[in-house]
């Protein structure tokens, strides 16, 4: 027995193909929507500038609710939402809401936990200048927590590949899918081993490339 | 001139007041010293000035005008009128020196051409003209609170608000960066609020003072006055504090 005999090099290409595609259509708008509700999160915390017990309190529960939901029941309770906002359920494109869903409480939270690194006298300084609440958000929080809001995106890219994985139960695809269905329920060892390696390639880059991303924005 | 009229503040959480009926009268073009010991109440003296807080009764007004009473706009133009220095300088680490001192430029929307100009004139009065492409990280404390003072100076406010500025720095650089502060009062006409709990620093920079005793204005006076005759025990135990 040759050792790739069940190996579908084009099989495999597909799923490269579908996981990178539902990768970075679901960390974009995950980022797009994340990083916003950290901000709020953040902003409307005690003693911030904008506190609001009662919005902090509704946002933390709703953020909470959506995490800890595990990520295969989101798939499928998502489905009337999913079909409402991209006319389908199945695909990759069906894999997007839910993998954005899932996602982006998570990294609302890191992006939260970036902001509260920041100093508070470097916070008051600039209000002290005379800065609106807009410009503290975008001329000073976000550029001084970059390096934390990367590490945050990077941490939360790697944890949608795996979610990925997961997203073949409605037929998204991808190299998660391939592993599930051909290597683990079908026995195939050759292709459970070539995709969890591609699978391994694929994180290390992403973490490589958000380190590198990271340090270019450090000035410490 | 700044005045404060009989200012209470109660922090929601705790039960003493940090500050208790205050009232002080602080002339322009000096340098009013605030002293006392922490806990007494001086940073959040300091913060009613600009407005970072809020009297819970009481009137703070600069130039008469009532500052707790001021909409969101007008309270941002006052604040441009006012800059701040802090102990832990609240620079921001992601941007350069230049960019530091030329960020409240940036906020108040002043062309590029003109900011370039005002940041270059500003680290050159504080002497940090070669190390305008530096990040703050890259500075020794005293460097790092001279930038503090060119981006408190870049809106060209009447009045300068120093909390614990020199309390991170050693003897020597405290000194250097007083000095930096008395020649701005003289050359700009600037008035300067500072606080301390050390009294070397009222001595040497400052022309009148209060001390500040839980929450309450103990004594106030031209510095050679408190010095020659202190009369309230916390004074004269700052005093001894000194001498010893």
């Amino acid at each position: 027995m040759t050792f790739f005999e069940n190996v579908d090099w084009s099989d495999i290409g597909q799923a490269c193909l579908d996981t990178l595609i539902m990768l970075g259509g679901s960390l974009v708008l995950t980022i797009l929507l994340g990083l916003p509700l950290g901000v709020l999160l953040y902003l409307t915390g005690k003693g911030r500038l904008i506190e609001n017990r009662l919005a902090n309190g509704a946002l933390g529960i709703a953020v909470n609710i959506l995490r800890s939901v595990p990520f295969i029941i989101l798939l499928i309770v998502m489905i009337p939402l999913t079909v409402l906002l991209v006319g389908t359920s199945l695909g990759v494109a069906g894999a997007i809401p839910p993998l954005v869903v899932g996602a982006a409480p998570f990294y609302a939270r890191l992006v939260e936990g970036s902001l509260k690194e920041i100093d508070r006298t470097t916070i008051e300084a600039v209000q002290a200048m005379g800065a609106t609440t807009r410009q503290i958000v975008t001329r000073a929080l976000i550029p001084e927590a970059m390096p934390g809001l990367i590490s945050g995106a990077t941490v939360t890219a790697v944890a949608l590949v795996s979610f990925t994985a997961m997203a073949g139960v409605v037929g998204a695809g991808g190299l998660g899918d391939l592993a599930i269905r051909f290597g683990y329920q079908r026995f195939q060892t050759d292709v459970m081993v070539v995709t969890v390696v591609l699978l391994v390639v694929l994180v290390q880059i992403i973490q490589y490339a958000g380190d590198a991303l990271a340090r270019h924005f450090t000035r410490r | 001139m700044i005045r404060l009229r009989d200012v209470s503040k109660t922090y929601p959480a705790s039960d003493a007041a940090a500050l208790d009926g205050v009232s002080l009268e602080i002339p322009a073009r000096g340098v009013f010293g605030v002293i006392g010991q922490s806990g007494a109440g001086k940073s959040t003296l300091i913060r009613l000035i600009n407005a970072l807080e809020r009297p819970t009764s009481g009137r703070v007004e600069v130039d008469g005008i009532d500052v707790a009473g001021l909409s969101a706009a007008d309270l941002r133009a006052l604040r441009r009128r006012i800059g701040m220095i802090f102990q832990n300088f609240g620079l921001l680490s992601s941007r350069t020196v230049a960019a530091n001192v030329a960020f409240p430029l940036v906020l108040a929307g002043v062309a590029k051409a003109t900011r370039e100009c005002k940041v270059a004139a500003l680290l050159d009065r504080v002497g940090l003209s070669d190390h305008a492409a530096k990040y703050p990280a890259q500075l020794s404390g005293g460097q790092k609170q001279r930038v503090g003072i060119a981006r408190a100076l870049a809106t060209d406010p009447d009045i300068l608000l120093c909390d614990e500025a020199t309390s991170a720095l050693d003897p020597e650089t405290t000194r250097s960066v007083l000095t930096l502060l008395r020649d701005l009062n003289r050359d700009l006409g600037l008035t300067i609020v500072l606080i301390t709990h050390e009294m070397d620093v009222v001595r040497y920079v400052c022309d009148r003072v209060a001390v500040l005793e839980r929450g309450r204005v103990v004594e106030t006076g031209t510095v050679t006055d408190i010095f020659a005759n202190a009369a309230h025990p916390a004074t004269r135990r700052m005093l001894a504090a000194l001498a010893a």
